[in-house]
């Protein structure tokens, strides 16, 4: 039996919007966005009501075909979204539905993952982008069980951080059929640390060519890496940092160098500063860019 | 709240006297069978007549009654055991059914040289005994088919089976793991040459199986080691596990004269969810069935979903979704059905027990109802006509 969290099962038991959104008022747009299929065992058809006028979502429904985690998961994205600006759910990722949720097991990540794919096919359909554009589904096939890209497969790997192919499966379901394209995934990930390694930019090259959706959510723009950097600095770092005293501040972020000041207790010891320094770093590296290094100013 | 098991496929309860029977064996009478002296003696002759007890329930000789660990290992000992006899043989049958036991040994044997076929089964997930013949050689070394399908309870011919492999010369192994105790065995006139059984699904703790291998077919264990088992399976006997295994025989045996009772609550169950739940269908021959299993799918839904909200309840079923198994696939016997995917990721076996009661199957259809149409309102996929369903399928049939 899955280890779920108890916000699991009572979005499980109690989902938030459920249903369909069919009428759209003046001034307001209706969009849906659709992912997975009956025959992958998991579908998501996500609506979403958006004023025109201040760009927010005002309403957010679910229809969904899945698991316990897959319709928790979706209860979660909706709450998520409802009141945010149309840029600001752009930002809303697969670890932000899971962190609602209190987490997943590993193995249902994916559930996390179907909510921020239909999140984007619906924006994109509202931003009247072709879904086909979608820079996941070029590039090459590597599952053909679950039809999943090695753009998909990649993108996956640097947002969350992935290190083995067990873990892609749990996120995409790539290699979770036939088995057979496992290696072809090792082979990815082989790539992008090496890629992290050489502080080559991880992320997949946006084409150059078309105005392709991927300039729409990738790379971030400026501003937006510096809003995430701040909002997980606001968030998650310096909750624990007050724990024992200490504070950061934001100083300023040039390319992917963020300079902070580190505050309070923190800044009187050397050794703890180096290892804030590095605590820091990887949170931002985990939830805003994996190429971000940080530096005490 | 109570629970509500409808889960025996997977495990039973332990009865009460099998309980009794085995706990002197744990505490008082700890001695070794093998020893020389009364005390462990008296362990001996408690085993022998555990043996006594498994042969009856079969049919067999005592002789011819190997105690083993589990299924597992029983159906791992049974195919070494029939190949290591035949070595010039490479050729093994067995089914696209079976039990991981047997279909992933198989698998593994095909690495290991050997030539596997697996027979299809069609809708009903009957095996075509035609193509059966047409795949056995005089190669064939072994024929291993279960005799009833745990996910949903169909009964294969058995004897017809055996007829066949009997005119090629193959040695012929059967998993009756899921069939012992709810259909009547008797191995002195059965084609049957190996048969595997397990003590957990007959009321009788984890840990304890047994191996009847035919009289006169030549043997090799699995497990080498002391000359227990009469040399055919090394190791100290699990002697509360094997006395205990022998009560649940001689209660299997005395049981299979009430079965139709538990057949009639099966029907019930079954008969009121078609009646009362909308898109609801039987998976699985509807007649060649175990007498306890139901496998019914429900149609636009997923099974884990519907597991945990019965769970709710205190109702434990089970199912063949991908979301339950954690391999990302729908079990490989509904697959092999052909269902189609509105019912595949569905489908939940309820499998009952001598002590399931009535009140137990009507606490269930009270219930259910409301929990499949609760999972059917999240659903897109709520009718055949449902728009994006029809995409859906109209995608996959041109694939």
């Amino acid at each position: 039996m899955w280890e779920y969290t108890d916000k699991v099962m009572e979005h499980f038991h109690n989902p938030q919007n459920q249903g369909a959104i069919t009428e759209a008022e003046a001034g307001t747009k209706v969009v849906t966005g659709e992912v997975g299929s009956i025959a992958c065992g998991d579908a998501l058809r996500l609506h979403l009501k958006i004023d025109e006028e201040t760009q927010t979502i005002t309403d957010a429904r679910f229809q969904t075909f899945g698991c316990a985690s897959a319709i928790a998961s979706s209860s979660a994205l909706t709450q998520l979204l409802i009141g945010k600006k149309v840029d600001e759910a752009m930002t809303v990722n697969n670890r932000q539905i899971a962190e609602y949720l209190g987490g997943l097991p590993e193995e249902k990540m994916h559930c996390s993952v179907m909510g921020q794919e239909a999140l984007e096919a619906a924006i994109y359909t509202y931003k009247g982008i072709p879904l086909e554009t979608h820079e996941d589904d070029e590039g090459a096939l590597v599952c053909t069980c679950f039809g999943v890209t090695d753009n998909r497969i990649k993108r996956i790997i640097i947002e969350n951080n992935l290190t083995t192919a067990e873990q892609v499966t749990n996120y995409v379901k790539a290699g979770g059929g036939c088995g057979s394209c496992l290696a072809d995934i090792d082979d990815i990930i082989a790539e992008i640390e090496e890629a992290r390694l050489t502080g080559v930019v991880a992320t997949p090259q946006p084409k150059p060519a078309a105005p392709s959706a991927a300039n729409v959510i990738k790379p971030l723009t400026n501003l937006q890496k510096i809003t995430k950097i701040q909002q997980v600095l606001e968030e998650q770092i310096k909750p624990v940092l007050a724990e024992d005293g200490g504070d950061v501040e934001l100083f300023d972020v040039e390319g992917d160098t963020v300079k902070v000041i580190l505050k309070g207790s923190c800044s009187g010891c050397a050794s703890s500063t180096e290892t804030l320094k590095f605590a820091i770093e990887a949170t931002l590296k985990d939830t805003v860019l994996p190429t971000l290094t940080v530096v005490s100013v | 709240m109570d629970t509500i098991y409808l889960d025996n496929n997977a495990t039973t309860r332990i009865d009460d006297e099998v309980v009794e029977a085995m706990l002197p064996y744990l505490t008082t009478y700890y001695g070794n069978p093998s020893s020389m002296h009364t005390f462990g003696g008296q362990v001996g002759r408690a085993v022998r007549e555990a043996r006594e007890q498994v042969a009856a329930l079969l049919g067999a000789e005592s002789s011819e009654i190997v105690f083993t660990s589990c299924g597992t290992e029983g159906d791992n000992a049974a195919i070494r055991a029939a190949l290591k006899a035949q070595p010039k043989k490479n050729h093994i049958v067995t089914t696209q059914v079976e039990h991981p036991a047997v279909l992933n040994l198989c698998k593994r044997l095909e690495k290991e040289g050997y030539t596997v076929t697996y027979l299809s089964v069609n809708s009903q997930g009957q095996l075509d005994l035609d193509e059966l013949e047409a795949s056995m050689t005089g190669n064939t070394a072994l024929v291993t088919i279960m005799y009833a399908n745990n996910e949903t309870g169909v009964i294969f011919p058995i004897e017809q089976i055996g007829h066949i492999v009997k005119e090629y010369g193959a040695i012929f192994h059967v998993d009756a793991v899921q069939a012992v105790g709810k259909v009547p065995l008797d191995m002195k006139t059965s084609t049957i040459d190996l048969l595997t059984l397990s003590g957990h699904k007959i009321h009788a703790p984890k840990g304890v199986g047994a191996l009847y291998v035919r009289k006169g077919v030549r043997f090799r264990p699995l497990l080498i080691g002391g000359h227990q088992e009469r040399g055919r399976r090394g190791g100290t006997e699990n002697v509360p596990g094997v006395v205990a295994l022998g009560k649940a025989a001689e209660l299997a045996q005395k049981h299979l004269e009430n079965v139709a009772q538990e057949k009639a609550l099966r029907d019930r169950l079954e008969q009121a969810i078609l009646a009362t739940i909308p898109n609801t269908v039987v998976n699985g021959d509807y007649i060649n069935r175990l007498p306890n299993t139901t496998n019914i799918g429900f149609k636009y839904i997923e099974g884990e979903a519907i597991l945990l909200s019965l769970n709710q309840y205190g109702i434990c079923a089970s199912s063949g979704s991908a979301c339950t198994s954690g391999s990302l696939e729908p079990s490989h016997v509904l697959r092999a059905l052909g269902l189609p995917y509105s019912v595949l990721h569905g489908s939940i076996r309820f499998s009952l027990s001598r002590y399931t009661t009535e009140a137990e199957i009507d606490a269930v259809l009270e219930i259910l109802p409301s929990v499949i149409e609760r999972l059917r309102a999240l659903s897109p996929f709520n009718s055949d006509d449902a728009d994006w369903l029809q995409e859906q399928e109209q995608a996959l049939a041109v694939s």
